[in-house]
């Protein structure tokens, strides 16, 4: 076996493990009672349906979507820079030194460290687990806003002035995510590789040299592409979906709370879910 | 002029609205009483269409607004407005803002008409100078006065009020009936008010709908409320040992 299919087949390995505990983490309670919960499960899926036609409407005027939309970027993507920033560096810098740590060894070569840094950080991290934490930061506060503009009337008041309010507030939501994703997961690919070459640079976990020939080592331009088509689909999950739960919410603050829960944990698991099917139907 | 027929509203098995057939009037502020529970905040509902009937019609001068198909109920919701029993105005607007969001959304005007209208609707309930406060920044008054202002920005030719009185002090009561009961005449809109607030039904109320566990009991105007031999209505509105005792001494007086 060639050592860079090695490495690819650990990568996997372990990145595979990770997705099945989250799964079962989050599903064992719930399969006490099946049947109820898939017919819960439909049920909500049709309403999500149901309001996503109403989403992707025209929207009234496309003066002030414009404006929602522009708004919304800055508020949901450009305001989360900084956390996407922060970890990719850190996250970046760590796996350079688990690699160089527990898989460098006289056998094999010395780009592998850079290979496997690169890889993951391209293929998974940068698009899948950077999307994982934006669920929580963004998705919260997308289901806390509609959530409680719902238990105060604000949607009310929207649909009274005859307003489709769905699409005012949900859709300028899903397209500037859906905008600003491949932005954030090229940034977090660069702060990733800049913090791999922190370790070398400063902490001296390996020579620069032999990083940058493994950051180089078979490169192909797909998996750039692979990874922004990832993030722009788990972008759409990750606005759609606690929008849906903050749109239907019934009752007060304690409501709004668990609808934003609920929102994270479901965002979580499917983007977990449709991170298998696509990364097998892109690669 | 809003015509209500044969209305029924039912939630599962539980009859909400039953048989509801009342007209409010055109210039007019119509109030809608009644205990808790007792279906006004659905009726309203039912009149804008937040819920659909279950059966029954609701006629807006001659057009059934239940009957309407989606594309219709929206321009038909432009001729009307709301204030909402929590103000529900937007947070992260300022006051301007709020104001001018029913005129940037549907008025064909320039920016700057926009936001003289705006500022007319503010300064016409008495909030000149609030137009850069956020609703979280102002008294739960002026919250109200605002909504009013957002609410009559497009000319609406029916304003309805969820209790808005709820929450505010008596003196600021009065301020916020005496400004819908001018604001109606001097738009001549037809007005539908739901209140517990007594003070709101013997100083407005022109039309008054008394609805006692979903059905209308009973339907009049101030005036004939003191002399009303209808013991659900007189229970209701004389409550209190204060206002019975009044209430003696009036038809005593006038005896």
């Amino acid at each position: 076996m060639k050592s860079e299919e090695f490495a690819a087949i650990m990568v996997n390995f372990l990145f595979l493990n990770f997705k099945c505990l989250i799964f079962f983490i989050t599903f064992a309670p719930e399969t006490n009672n099946n049947g109820m919960f898939i017919t819960k499960g439909l049920t909500s899926f049709g309403r999500y349906l149901m309001l996503m036609g109403r989403t992707f409407s025209r929207p009234e005027r496309l003066r002030m979507f414009g404006k929602e939309y522009i708004k919304e970027m800055a508020q949901l993507g450009v305001n989360s820079i900084g956390i996407v920033l922060l970890i990719s560096f850190f996250i970046g810098a760590v796996i350079c030194i688990q690699m160089k740590l527990n898989i460098q060894s006289p056998w094999m070569p010395r780009w592998v460290t850079g290979y496997t840094t690169r890889e993951i950080m391209l293929l998974e991290f940068s698009s899948s687990i950077m999307c994982l934490i934006l669920a929580g930061k963004v998705g919260s506060n997308i289901a806390s806003e509609i959530g409680t503009m719902r238990v105060t009337q604000q949607i009310d008041a929207l649909d009274i002035m005859g307003v489709n309010s769905a699409c005012y507030l949900i859709l300028p939501k899903i397209l500037g995510m859906m905008t600003i994703m491949p932005f954030l997961v090229i940034f977090s690919s660069a702060t990733g590789i800049l913090g791999a070459y922190a370790t070398a640079y400063i902490g001296h976990i390996l020579p620069p040299d032999d990083l940058t020939l493994g950051l180089q080592h078979t490169f192909v331009p797909w998996f750039v592409w692979m990874s922004i088509i990832k993030s722009t689909f788990f972008a759409f999950i990750i606005s759609s979906v606690p929008s849906f739960f903050g749109y239907t919410v019934e009752g007060g603050s304690v409501n709004v709370g668990k609808a934003s829960t609920d929102a994270v944990v479901t965002s979580s698991v499917l983007i977990l879910f449709s991170d298998v099917f696509l990364t097998r139907l892109l690669s | 002029m809003i015509e209500v027929r044969n209305l029924y509203k039912n939630f599962e098995d539980k009859n909400v609205l039953n048989n509801i057939s009342t007209t409010f009037e055109n210039g007019k502020t119509n109030l809608i009483i009644g205990q808790s529970g007792s279906g006004k905040t659905v009726l309203m509902k039912n009149l804008v269409g937040l819920l659909t009937p279950t059966s029954g019609q609701v006629l807006y001068d001659g057009r059934d607004f239940v009957a309407m198909t989606k594309k219709e109920k929206v321009l038909m919701r432009r001729e009307m407005g709301m204030i909402f029993q929590s103000a529900a105005l937007f947070d992260s607007m300022t006051v301007l803002e709020n104001v001018m969001f029913p005129l940037d959304m549907f008025a064909p005007m320039t920016l700057r008409d926009r936001i003289r209208r705006a500022k007319e609707c503010l300064d016409r309930v008495d909030l000149a100078g609030k137009e850069e406060k956020y609703p979280g920044e102002i008294s739960g008054g002026q919250q109200k006065r605002v909504a009013i202002a957002r609410a009559i920005a497009l000319n609406p030719k029916y304003l309805f009020c969820d209790e808005p009185n709820s929450g505010l002090d008596p003196k600021t009561s009065l301020v916020i009936d005496d400004l819908l009961h001018s604001i109606t005449k001097e738009y001549n809109m037809t007005t539908i008010i739901n209140t517990h607030d007594m003070n709101s039904v013997m100083g407005i109320g022109e039309n008054i709908i008394f609805i006692y566990e979903g059905h209308k009991e009973w339907q009049g105007v101030s005036a004939e409320i003191m002399h009303s031999s209808n013991q659900r209505l007189t229970d209701f509105i004389f409550a209190s040992d204060l206002l019975k005792n009044m209430r003696n001494i009036v038809l005593k007086h006038e005896k």
